[in-house]
């Protein structure tokens, strides 16, 4: 695995943020001086070194797509852990495929050239604009390191797409059409991905001067999601094929599901319809084979809005469980943000490392817990602390604009 | 403006994009950009960019597809500079 997150680049740094709450919300200087409402955000922190490591002098010198920056961290990052190597005089791989998602791409590049467009100076352009703006950039610059050649392309369904990228790499793999794919999302950062999401008024504006406490999912203060960054990876395997070769196996997905609300029945653009994302949840308990009392944790979607509440209700009722057979919720945005296109597999990251290393991360932020999510689950199963505990089952959700959910169940790999 | 000094230009402007550094030894009026270099041929727009940036003269499409070697390089960029 591997992972670009505003609390922490690289496995290592994101693994002790998570375990010790060390949130990557900061103040934005650039967005107070557009005038955001809100002036905070999660993004990663990449050192210029480290982009060396990366890339090459030439792909650095017109770079200016940081989804693509992010995407590739993590995804070379996910490579190399899973044992695998990245060598780019290498021979094809057609058994190795990339499932790499993201919601825009490129947009500090597509702005450069659309500055260029209008001053008539097109030919201006360079060859790089149409390759980092286009969706399917992250996945092309990946396999530029990597030589798969199976099946690479670029999923996108809004905040679900980390989620749903996970299992169409599962997918693909059951079916037999491919061996390993290296699979996750990425999403820009910068006012013009963040942009329309405060104009719609959605994301706390009270906490410029305090980014570390805006973040507050499930809380009764909770005034909207702080928007974030990064990417997240996962290298997806054929377990007999892992296993011959050594790989390291953090856990393994045993089922999942993906559907859509219908924008129906109180599913809108923005919001989900509860009758989908209930069925979603029953689909993915059903399709891993096994039962919702067996979860030991849920890494749910969670964005800090009025519709925290509401997914808790659908958990609980999808899982038919009571209050006290609740296994313990978390969710990772209060401490990156939500990271919009990249939450998806920047948190199914975070699941994993639970389900590996036998943890649950505390939900910092969450001193004072929405009274009615304490009176649908508990207070003693929304840790404000990281417990060390086993985890053998979790639940992972994300659910999208445009009315769409994934679910997806990780097990202990044994 | 002489003939070695654009060459020596055009080298260091070339530099990054090089993909085969045993001919770029030998750089000289007779190298190919794509044959010997094995610059890839989407980069053969970013180098005319940067040679107009570099010797602040715009060159054509037509010029530009026929820029196949460093020496059709020095005689646009001649050319253009006389016409300056």
């Amino acid at each position: 695995m591997g992972v670009a997150a505003p609390n922490g680049v690289g496995l290592e740094n994101f693994e002790q943020a998570i375990q010790q709450g060390i949130s990557g919300i900061r103040f934005q200087p650039e967005l107070e001086r557009l005038k955001f409402s809100c002036q905070i955000a999660g993004k990663p922190e990449i050192p210029e070194n480290l982009l060396q490591e990366y890339f090459t002098p030439l792909e650095l010198r017109s770079l200016n797509s940081s989804g693509i920056v992010y995407g590739v961290i993590s995804g070379i990052d996910a490579w190399k852990d899973a044992g695998l190597t990245v060598h780019e005089e290498s021979a094809t791989d057609w058994d190795s495929g990339i499932i790499f998602g993201t919601g825009i791409l490129g947009v500090d590049k597509f702005r450069e050239a659309i500055h260029m467009i209008d001053a008539g100076k097109t030919r201006r352009l360079g060859s790089t604009s149409v390759v980092q703006t286009m969706a399917s950039g992250i996945s092309a610059y990946l396999n530029k390191k990597l030589g798969c050649g199976n099946q690479v392309t670029t999923n996108s369904s809004a905040c679900t797409t980390g989620t749903e990228a996970v299992l169409m790499a599962y997918d693909r793999i059951k079916l037999g059409k491919v061996t390993r794919v290296l699979t996750g999302s990425c999403s820009d950062s910068g006012p013009y991905i963040w942009g329309g999401f405060d104009a719609m008024r959605i994301l706390p504006h009270k906490y410029n001067q305090d980014p570390t406490n805006a973040s507050r999912p499930m809380s009764e203060s909770a005034a909207g999601f702080v928007p974030g960054s990064g990417a997240g990876a996962l290298v997806l395997e054929e377990l007999e094929s892992a296993k011959k070769r050594g790989a390291k196996i953090y856990a393994e997905v045993l089922g999942g599901h993906i559907n859509s609300g219908g924008q129906r029945n109180g599913g809108s653009m923005t919001a989900p319809n509860s009758e989908g994302v209930k069925k979603c949840i029953q689909n993915a308990i059903f399709d891993a084979g096994v039962r919702g009392d067996g979860l030991d944790t849920i890494n749910g979607h969670l964005t800090a809005t009025t519709m925290d509440a509401t997914e808790i209700s659908n958990w609980k009722t999808a899982l038919d469980l009571n209050a006290a057979d609740f296994p313990s919720i978390n969710s990772l945005k209060g401490l990156t943000g939500h990271c919009l296109s990249a939450s998806g597999s920047i948190e199914c990251v975070a699941s994993v490392l639970q389900v590996s290393k036998n943890f649950i991360f505390g939900n910092i932020n969450t001193g004072d817990l929405h009274p009615e999510i304490e009176n649908l689950v508990g207070r003693e199963n929304v840790p404000q602390k990281t417990l060390f505990r086993e985890v053998n089952l979790l639940a992972k959700a994300s659910f999208g604009f445009g009315d769409v959910n994934a679910v997806v169940i990780f097990g202990k790999f044994s | 403006m002489e003939t070695n000094k654009i060459i020596e230009r055009l080298k260091t402007i070339v530099k990054p994009y090089v993909q085969n550094e045993q001919a770029f030894q030998d750089f000289g009026q007779d190298t190919d950009f794509i044959k010997d270099l094995e610059i890839n041929s989407a980069n053969l727009v970013d180098i005319v960019l940067d040679v107009e940036d570099e010797f602040d003269i715009a060159i054509d499409n037509d010029s530009m597809d026929n820029m196949m070697t460093v020496q059709d390089a020095v005689q646009i960029i001649k050319a253009k500079k006389q016409e300056a």
